[in-house]
């Protein structure tokens, strides 16, 4: 047993072993594990930051939530408030077309009233003449005593 | 096999274990090629670059398959050995020692394939001595040493510079406030720091080669034992030697690390 010629040769197997492995394993895989462990680093801040945004976005929807639960109760009241004034409005509209079509009643009634009250006056004139004639046996000239006429009508 | 052919009048054991310890090699003297070992060792590094360049080029970080994970793993197990360890940056360190744990390991498992079968088999096509595992022989451990004590050296000279390597040898590890002490303490400093030096890659390349060559060589004799009662001591050995193989594979790369990274640091750190 001692050294021989092959102790070099297995030099020279190993430095370029050592090479190949550096330049074809070494480099790649580094690289590689080095490129992995930085997305895990990138895909683990993205998460972190998702969750944030999640975060923010529930706040966000809690508070336009809120908003809107607060317009639809304005809205409520105000519509309350507006059909209110809409009936106390045709309340209103209801009564003074009442009483208007009341007054028209009241006056049509009055004329009629005074319609016949003149007729009933023509006719009691008429037959008061009529009686006077009959009293008179002749006839009444009604030209001549128009004047007369006209005054007895006015004092009925 | 081995009993048998002992009875049949075959080699004995001592001839057998002999025949086992026997590389296939050409040359003479300083210039004998093992070539079984370089052959081995050769194939596993082309098989285990085969596989860097397979994993290395088809790299999905979505949906990793088998063997990329585990490239892996024996990526984060280096790159924390390295991290603990080694103090300092440099790029090299970490493909050093993954190459070495990986490659090592892969020429130690050669030793858990059972002891006859490749050299049974090289033996029907004519190859009539094999000695299968690299690192058992004595000039696999010393060249990946040798090649470590290269670098330890190179790293030195180049952090410290050519002044703090030498000054290293003069004024370490003994250093003193007086100008005499320090003179007079120069010898026994060169010769300190030279063995500490040269028995880094020495202790790491014999321990290596002195516990595969020893699990080897138990495999061997077990292979001696009569056939029905080989798989009791051959069992145990073969899943006590799973742990071996890793643990002088693993301890090969982290003093790697850690001598490097003590190479790294210039003298005024060391203190």
């Amino acid at each position: 047993m001692s050294i021989t010629i092959t102790l070099f040769g297995q030099i020279l197997t190993f430095i370029v072993l050592v090479w190949f492995i550096q330049k074809f394993l070494w480099g790649p895989i580094t690289e590689m594990m080095e490129a992995r462990s930085k997305r895990i680093a990138d895909g683990l801040a993205a998460s972190e930051r998702g969750k944030h945004e999640l975060e923010l976005a529930e706040q966000r929807s809690a508070e336009r939530l809120r908003e809107a639960k607060q317009d639809a109760s304005d809205i409520i009241v105000a519509a309350n408030k507006r059909s209110n004034e809409i009936i106390e409005d045709a309340k209103e509209q209801g009564r003074v077309e009442g009483q208007r079509q009341i007054e028209v009643a009241v006056s049509e009634i009055e004329q009629e009233v005074n319609r016949i009250k003149e007729d009933l006056r023509r006719q009691f004139v008429n037959l008061t003449l009529a009686t006077a004639e009959k009293i008179l046996e002749r006839e009444v000239d009604a030209t001549a005593h128009d004047e007369f006429l006209n005054k007895m009508l006015k004092k009925l | 096999m081995a009993e048998h052919e002992a009875v049949t009048g075959g080699p004995t054991s001592v001839e057998y274990i002999q025949h086992h310890l026997h590389n296939l090699s050409i040359g003479e003297g300083f210039w004998t090629l093992h070539l079984d070992t370089f052959f081995f060792a050769l194939g596993l590094a082309v098989l285990l670059g085969w596989a860097a360049k397979k994993v290395g080029d088809n790299l999905d970080p979505d949906n990793p398959t088998g063997l990329q994970s585990f490239f892996e793993v024996m990526f984060e197990f280096v790159e924390q050995q390295v991290k603990d360890a080694f103090v300092g940056y440099n790029p090299l360190i970490a493909p050093l020692g993954f190459t070495l744990f990986v490659w090592i390991l892969l020429m130690n498992a050669m030793d858990l394939l059972p002891v006859d079968l490749l050299p049974y088999l090289a033996a029907l096509v004519g190859i009539h001595y094999l000695k299968v595992v690299p690192t058992a022989n004595l000039d696999t451990p010393l060249a990946l040493a040798g090649s470590i004590f290269a670098l330890i050296i190179f790293f030195n000279i180049k952090i410290k510079g050519g002044l703090g390597f030498i000054k290293m040898f003069l004024f370490h590890p003994f250093p003193a406030g007086n100008v005499i002490v320090k003179i007079l303490l120069i010898p026994v400093n060169i010769l300190m720091t030279t063995i500490e030096e040269l028995a880094k890659p020495v202790s790491m390349g014999l321990r290596l080669f002195g516990n595969m060559f020893a699990g080897e060589l138990i495999f061997v004799l077990i292979a001696l034992l009569p056939w029905w009662i080989q798989f009791v001591p051959g069992g145990l050995w073969a899943i006590f030697h799973i742990l071996i193989i890793t643990l002088q594979a693993f301890i090969f790369m982290l003093l790697t690390i850690v001598y490097l990274s003590i190479a790294h640091q210039s003298m005024d750190e060391e203190h």
